[in-house]
């Protein structure tokens, strides 16, 4: 456990600290910039964004999970436990799989999503977005079970993009071919556990890596000494941002607002508002928020989260979102260009009724052309799709790229 | 009232369950009542403690009953009588020169002092009116748009606003702040000052300078603060109470204790008793603390994880102890007529004495010189005890639940203080004691099985009132889970005992169970 000593008056110069990859990930940062990510420094782009992008669409790309709050959950409650705390059903989630989840308040609003990973039988990992350990504590009361945030003890590498099925294969993980998409498996690595799971937030052909950070720069040396002929690249935060907003994936904290982060009321949002209502299982007796969730099933959501597919080729960032009589009913909260999809796309926060597939809506875009600012209405549509959803995401094992 | 034939089970026989369960079966209802102690009642007892002596095991004195209930349930023709009433309150002080009120009189102070009790006395009942009108009434639930709980509101803010302008300035003035600088505005004499400031203070963690100490103070005065002694101790209060329900076909069955509530899906559909024994019904109702009902009979694990949170952090840290006597004789506090030893002592002889007893439980000590509330019940009341014998009963304060070193190392040691302190204002007291018994927080946690050993149940304080009284989500006596309701003291108005709780509960349960 890598102890950080908050009672140190020098704790401040250590509050954000060097990640287990560092030093590998500092001779490649051709850029020289990091930014923070919670306790580490992470890397917003090494070289170029686009590139990195690309490797991730096209080839392989490799990004330093590790900050990423990870906790372990165990004991003869585990599972009870992750019932009552998430919306889908657990007991669904097999040893050596991993679902995603949202879990959230009584009121039925949001608090965080993330993936749980069902290591072995009752053994779990929960990774999240936000800080969780206060939560899960206060879920813990009457149930026999042990929670520990481990985020320093495990290092998270992830290998995302078509040729990362080979990559890890020339590797010597024999056998990782196989796992299907949400599946794990565990390998001898150098003497210690390499855990493997076929999960990503690129919405591509991809894997996680988990570790004891101990280990963590001869992994990363072997991944990209096995990576080199298949145009491997460190990837840093901002062509992940992309890469997610391609796949359809919401990020909390900008698609939408964390409960626990929130100040007014209706600045919160249900699991139903965020279009993950597939995530929500009645069918359970019990978990946090589904009273509150029954009777916003009979009584309608307050406002839903919709994918547009712009025309126009200006990134709709920050926009304000209208209906086809100019009047204002939501905004834009991630949007780009997608070079993968050809298409300029958004996630977006509209008021009921709007949001039905199809619907047809307006963006006003800002746009700068040498610092002169210019203003379009485009027209947008609702679209039910990710934008980006290639057959070999799901295909086992993967085509050798 | 709709006429009802549900079957309902009530989870102990407090004097608040035996309420509960007198109304619903007036109502139609199939009430069963399941009490794990050998006898009804609760805190609202009658108990030996030494061969021959019987004494109210907790609560002794009643001043805050309903007239309504007792009305309604004809408690008088159940049995229910009084010993005394009206009793007055003597402010004892070591040299004898107690003050003694009882209302608007004052006997011992200056004439400053006696005007200044008519205006404060004025003052809190007008005040306590307010609150005490509240009593009746399910609280509102707030943010929601349903008329009865806006017109529940209005009511409310109508109720303040008809104060008049000054009354009114007043009132928001001096409910949220301490007795002690409400206290030292108006009078002068020690003695009184002491003795109305542990009115703000009896029963709860707080002290003289802790705010919500007028509006425990109002609390108490709410139903006109007049003390009574019941014939035969409290648990002729709850023996007439459980004779009421059962006039009106309530079975009540003592010695059952319920080991946890049964759940079918999402929903309260029983209780399994110690026994094993698993008994269904359409509504389950308990009349335990909340903290018990919730997280033990319940279990945090069948509640959604922020109410489970809300409530264990109820504040529940019980802070008064019971002191029993068995007498030879008639103590003699000095400088008393003794033909006043059967009126309500108090021993609280300057604000100064009562905040110093409070400091120790701030740190999780008992008070080295406790304050205390003393009635001999015996000499109007000659059936409990052997002819010829007499019985002290007090409650002490402060003794907190949660002791520094744990209680039964500082029993001994508290026991001697509380003595020590009774032997300065009634010297040779400690000669005449034939038989003692002294209950912690702790003790009283075990008897009466209420956690925290808490005298409301839960901690009376503007924040765990009302509509947030045990907690939001709960104050309309209906649990966020289906099928399972509330009404013990830890629910809106509190403790005491008073039966509004009860009442209030059955009232909820008649008109909204359906919805
Ligand atoms: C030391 C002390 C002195 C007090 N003095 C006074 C006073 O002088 N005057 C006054 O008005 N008030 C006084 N009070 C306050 C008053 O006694 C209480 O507020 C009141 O009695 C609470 O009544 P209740 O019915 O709500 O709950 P309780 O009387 O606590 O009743 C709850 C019942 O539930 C039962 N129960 C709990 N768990 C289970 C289970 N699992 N199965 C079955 N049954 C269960 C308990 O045995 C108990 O009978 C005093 C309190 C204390 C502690």
């Amino acid at each position: 456990m890598r102890t950080v000593h908050y009672h140190s008056r020098e704790h401040y110069r250590d509050k954000v600290f060097p990640g287990p990859f560092y030093s590998r990930q500092k001779a490649l940062n051709v850029n020289r910039e990091w930014s923070r990510w919670y306790d580490y420094l992470s890397v917003p782009a090494y070289s170029c964004s686009t590139t990195e992008y690309f490797a991730g669409r096209n080839a392989c790309a490799v990004f330093d999970l590790t900050p990423m709050t990870k906790h372990r959950i165990g004991g003869p409650d585990a599972l009870p436990f992750l019932n009552r705390l998430v919306t889908r059903d657990v007991a669904r989630i097999k040893p050596g799989r991993v679902g995603y989840a949202v879990w959230c308040n009584d009121e039925g609003q949001v608090i965080d999503d993330g993936t749980i990973f069902h290591l072995r039988e009752g053994d779990y990992r929960l990774c999240s977005q936000e800080h969780q350990i206060d939560w899960l504590m206060i879920n813990a009361l009457g149930f026999d079970v042990t929670i520990v945030e481990d985020t320093h003890d495990v290092a998270g590498l992830a290998v995302q993009g078509p040729t990362s099925c080979a990559v890890l294969k020339r590797m010597g993980l024999a056998g990782v071919e196989n796992i299907t998409p949400f599946g794990i498996d565990f390998f001898d690595f150098e003497g210690t556990e390499l855990t493997v799971s076929r999960t990503g937030y690129t919405g591509d052909l991809g894997y996680e890596l988990w570790i004891d950070p101990g280990h963590a720069e001869i992994l990363w040396d072997r991944v990209f000494e096995a990576g080199e002929l298949h145009n491997i690249r460190p990837m840093g935060s901002d062509a992940l941002e992309m890469l997610r907003i391609e796949a359809g994936f919401i990020l909390a904290a900008e698609d939408f607002m964390p409960a626990m982060q929130t100040v007014r009321p209706s600045h919160t949002r249900s699991p139903f508002e965020l279009g993950l209502g597939w995530l929500v299982d009645f069918n359970k007796p019990l978990f946090n928020g589904r009273k509150a969730l029954l009777t916003e099933k009979e009584n309608g959501s307050r406002y839903a989260l919709v994918k547009l597919d712009i025309e126009d080729n200006k990134p709709a960032n920050h926009s304000y979102v209208f209906d086809m009589k100019e009047k204002n009913i939501g905004w834009v909260t991630s949007a780009m260009w997608s070079p993968s999809a050809k298409k300029n796309i958004a996630l977006a926060t509209v008021e009921a009724p709007h949001g039905k597939v199809g619907e047809e809506m307006q963006v006003e875009i800002y746009y700068q052309r040498e610092l002169k600012w210019s203003r379009i209405m485009a027209r947008a549509k609702v679209v039910k799709d990710a934008f980006w959803d290639p057959p070999r995401r799901r295909q086992t094992p993967p085509a050798d790229y | 009232m709709i006429r009802g034939s549900r079957s309902i089970q009530i989870i102990g026989a407090g004097h608040n369950g035996l309420v509960c369960a007198a109304y619903l079966a007036r109502a139609g209802h199939q009430v069963t009542v399941f009490e794990a102690s050998s006898q009804v009642g609760g805190a609202a007892i009658t108990r030996e403690f030494a061969p021959g002596f019987k004494v109210s095991a907790a609560a002794h004195l009643v001043y805050m009953l309903d007239p309504g209930i007792e009305k309604e349930l004809d408690l008088a023709s159940h049995g229910l009588e009084y010993a005394r009433t009206g009793l007055q309150t003597i402010s004892l002080s070591e040299a004898g020169d107690h003050v003694r009120f009882n209302g608007d009189d004052v006997d011992g102070v200056s004439e400053g002092d006696r005007e200044a009790m008519r205006e404060y006395r004025r003052k809190m009942q007008h005040f306590a009116g307010i609150i005490g009108g509240l009593h009746n009434r399910v609280p509102a639930r707030l943010g929601t748009t349903d008329r009865p709980d806006l017109l529940e509101l209005a009511r409310l803010a109508f109720n303040i606003r008809r104060l008049g302008k000054n009354d009114m300035r007043e009132f928001l003035r001096i409910a949220g702040i301490n007795i002690y600088d409400v206290l030292q505005e108006l009078f002068e004499n020690d003695a009184l000052k002491g003795a109305l400031g542990l009115d703000g203070t009896l029963g709860t963690m707080l002290g003289t300078r802790s705010n919500n100490s007028v509006f425990c103070a109002l609390h108490r005065y709410s139903n006109g603060g007049r003390y009574q002694l019941p014939k035969g101790g409290m648990g002729t209060v709850s023996n007439a109470l459980a004779n009421a329900a059962r006039a009106f076909g309530a079975e009540i069955h003592t010695a059952r204790p319920v080991n946890r509530i049964l759940m079918d899906f999402d929903r309260a559909t029983g209780v399994e008793l110690q026994s094993g024994e698993q008994i269904e019904a359409d509504l389950v109702v308990s009349g335990a603390d909340p903290k018990t009902t919730f997280l033990k009979l319940l279990g945090a694990q069948n509640l959604e994880a922020g109410f489970a949170h809300k409530i264990s952090n109820i504040r529940t840290r019980g802070n008064v102890a019971k002191l029993h006597l068995a007498l030879g004789s008639v103590p003699d506090f000095t400088g008393l007529d003794p033909a006043l030893s059967a009126e309500r002592l108090v021993i609280a002889p300057s604000l100064q004495y009562v905040e110093q007893a409070f400091n120790h439980a701030k740190y999780g000590e008992h008070s080295r010189r406790p304050v205390m509330e003393i009635s001999i019940p015996t000499l109007d009341d000659p059936g409990l005890a052997p002819a010829g014998k007499h019985v002290l009963s007090a409650n002490v304060q402060w003794a907190p639940r949660e002791l520094k070193g744990g209680w039964s190392a500082a029993h001994e040691a508290f026991t001697e203080s509380v003595m020590n302190t009774l032997e300065r204002f009634a010297p040779g007291i400690c000669s005449q004691v034939m038989h003692r018994e002294l209950l912690t927080p702790q003790d009283i946690e075990s008897e009466f099985r209420i956690e925290g050993g808490h005298w409301h149940h839960a901690e009376l304080a503007l924040d765990q009132s009302m509509m947030m009284r045990p907690v939001p989500g709960t104050a309309q006596y209906k649990t966020p889970v289906d099928g399972l309701w509330i009404c013990g003291a830890g629910c809106h108005p509190g403790g005491g005992v008073m039966g509004s709780a009860g009442r209030n509960a059955a009232r909820a349960i008649i008109e909204r169970s359906g919805t």
